[in-house]
């Protein structure tokens, strides 16, 4: 990313709002504390003792997702696109956190497992296990690199801080509270960040919509703007996948992004499912991402929206889409520009804290799974076995740290590339989606063998490698997201094809090992969930929960098209 | 697999309550707000967020959300359960850990 000119997004922070700050880092920190003395065994670190009800773990579900790209490209992509960027949530994302907690959430939760991984270890045995485990911590501290340095880069900009003191200052206070207590507080912690979030970017959406003459005036401004009326249309979004025909772009939009990358992302990503396995109950767990699915039907509201207001509020964004931006102004600042020119002290120092927070959330999600994969599926298994639990722990600590001091070298390594949300999209079709194929095949189809379990996650990632290296070279020119929505296609038809021509060739394993983790072969009293005590209620069933999301969604994406 | 079940029968409800952190953050952020709303905030704040008194109304807001979730937590206090999670999952059947 370019430097901008330090003047021009400085927002005029005074000592109200640093106080402001300063009182979110040390509750934050206090839930570190608090959480450790709760602490004692491996499983009390790294799934909270499975002991945590719905509504904290379906907060933390969307939390956790919530980070520095969530908020500033999502935020950049509605001054840009406009509308068709709600598809990121509501194509992209709510049917797959549904389908989570609905199908499959009784084979994780049910086969109690740690970890994703370790599913398919269970499922595959060694060779899809070891593979899938090392893409995993590497994938985890890329992205927190990239989440670290986006915060860095943030603070720089706004308070005018230097980026290698912003990004270990940022990586102490994720550390601290990690270190201390775990999933817990990482949890906790990202809870109360979701409250500070909506906190902060409530009063700077209200502000924006009065600025600009209510709904109608900012309908009237983005229809009379370069954009035009297309943007404030959520089909079929052209303009968003790059792709010139309206019929392949739909098509794009629901194979590409809603199927192959949205499920790839959040039934398969670990930093996702985590959040839910470490719920009460199994009740409890499946209802977690529907819980989740709710507020995240609802936040494009104060994300997408206040990036729209942008547009047409911002002197800067609005030269910028009309062609001529000022140097070094990106759609990524579009959400500290609108605050920048709404807030006053006090509210901005809320701002700040709910920008800070997010970011910090995003970082904490990727450290604290990589820590449980790290431990539980690489150094428990392949390394040193066998060892009290309490090794496990002190490895777990030890895991965070070394974690970190990663992530701040791979911050820089983000620093160094021109595009962030083009890269985090890439890396999610090189991990997510063949992931979620071979998921997909394991879970319905006892045959598929375990030569096939591997083989299929290879083929499928090194589809996506090669998709990668033809669009970054030219060979294949995709503009917008096209490219990984293309690329996430591929890898996923690729560990298809493989997975399906390997398990004719090769011997399935017997069908009494498979119980609890193929559809077919588990018995369906052992996928039921308890109806009783704290999971009784109407209001608590996970089918009924997950039709309301659903009908919600299909409603907003009648009333904005 | 060592752990699996051996810390289940001394399993605290949960830590401590998290509903009570969110109402006394927004109870503080709440009132700071408030107070710098109505003594505070200058002409030219106001007219910057288009005419809203913001830190006012956000305040405001805070305030209503530290009530609710403390009213919550007073009036439905965490449960700590005899039983711990009665949720009757099945056990690894034998076979299953076999690295293959």
């Amino acid at each position: 990313m370019p430097v901008l000119a330090a003047s021009d997004l400085r927002l005029a922070a005074g000592p109200l709002d640093y106080a402001l700050l300063a009182i979110y880092f040390a509750i934050v920190l206090g839930i570190g504390y608090l959480a450790r003395r709760s602490v004692s065994t491996s499983l009390d670190f790294f799934l909270s003792g499975r002991s945590l009800p719905a509504w904290v773990t379906g907060l933390a579900f969307i939390a956790a997702n919530l980070g520095a790209l969530e908020l500033l490209g999502m935020a950049a992509n509605g001054a840009q696109h406009g509308i068709p960027t709600m598809h990121y949530y509501w194509v992209g994302a709510i049917p797959a956190m549904v389908f989570l907690g609905l199908v499959m959430m009784p084979f994780y939760y049910g086969s109690k497992v740690r970890s994703v991984p370790e599913f398919l270890r269970r499922r595959f045995g060694m060779g899809a296990h070891l593979f899938n485990a090392l893409s995993f911590a590497a994938a985890q501290m890329l992205i927190a690199g990239v989440n670290l340095y986006a915060l860095a880069l943030l603070l720089n900009l706004m308070l005018g801080w230097p980026i290698p003191l912003s990004i270990v200052i940022a990586a102490l206070v994720v550390l601290a509270y990690t270190t201390l207590g775990g999933l817990s507080a990482a949890i906790y912690n990202e809870v109360l960040q979701f409250f500070v979030i909506v906190a902060a970017l409530l009063p700077v959406t209200i502000v924006g919509l009065v600025k600009v003459g209510g709904w109608n005036g900012l309908v009237d401004k983005i229809s009379a703007g370069p954009g035009g009326a297309g943007q404030l249309e959520a089909w079929p979004a052209t303009g968003l996948t790059g792709i010139g025909d309206a019929t392949l772009s739909v098509l794009g939009l629901v194979f590409g992004l809603g199927f192959v990358l949205s499920f790839g992302y959040w039934t398969t990503n670990f930093a996702e499912v985590q959040r839910a396995m470490s719920a009460k109950s199994m009740s409890a767990a499946r209802r977690t991402p529907i819980i989740g699915a709710y507020p995240k039907a609802l936040i494009p509201a104060i994300v997408v929206i206040p990036g729209m207001i942008a547009a047409v509020v911002v002197p800067q964004m609005t030269a910028l889409k009309a062609g001529a931006g000022a140097d070094g102004i990106e759609y990524n600042h579009a959400l500290p520009l609108l605050i920048r020119e709404l807030l006053p002290n006090g509210a901005l120092g809320i701002a700040i804290t709910g920008l800070l927070a997010s970011f910090m959330a995003g970082v904490a999600a990727n450290v604290s799974s990589f820590n449980t994969v790290f431990t539980y599926d690489l150094w428990q298994h392949y390394i040193v076995k066998g060892r009290p639990d309490a090794h496990y722990l002190r490895v777990g600590r030890w895991a965070t740290v070394g974690g970190m001091v990663v992530a701040i070298g791979t911050a820089f390594i983000a620093a160094g590339f021109s595009n962030i949300m083009d890269y985090i999209q890439a890396l999610f079709s090189i991990f997510n989606a063949p992931l979620f194929a071979t998921f997909i095949l394991g879970m319905f189809w006892k045959r598929m063998t375990p030569a096939a379990g591997w083989s299929g996650l290879v083929a499928g990632t090194v589809a996506a490698l090669v998709m990668l290296v033809l669009t970054r070279s030219g060979v294949v020119d995709l503009p917008g997201q096209g490219a990984s929505f293309v690329g996430a296609g591929l890898a996923f038809v690729t560990d298809i094809a493989v997975s399906v021509a390997v398990t004719l060739g090769t011997r399935p394993r017997p069908d009494r090992e498979l119980v609890g983790l193929v559809y077919g072969l588990t018995p369906k009293a052992d996928r039921k969930h308890s109806t009783e005590g704290a999971d009784a209620g109407w209001y608590r069933s996970p089918v009924l929960l997950g039709v309301g999301v659903l009908v919600l969604t299909v409603a907003l994406n009648i009333i904005f098209s | 697999m060592t752990d699996r079940n051996a810390s289940q029968p001394r399993r605290r409800a949960g830590l401590f309550d998290l509903r009570w952190i969110i109402a006394v953050l927004f109870a503080i952020y709440g009132a700071v707000l408030t107070v710098v709303g109505l003594g505070f905030t200058s002409d030219a704040d106001v007219s910057k967020a288009a005419g809203l008194n913001i830190n006012l109304w956000s305040g405001a807001g805070m305030l209503a959300t530290a009530v609710v979730f403390g009213l919550w937590a007073q009036l439905r206090p965490l449960a700590v359960p005899e039983q711990p999670a009665k949720e009757a999952l099945p056990e690894t059947p034998p076979g299953l850990d076999t690295e293959s």
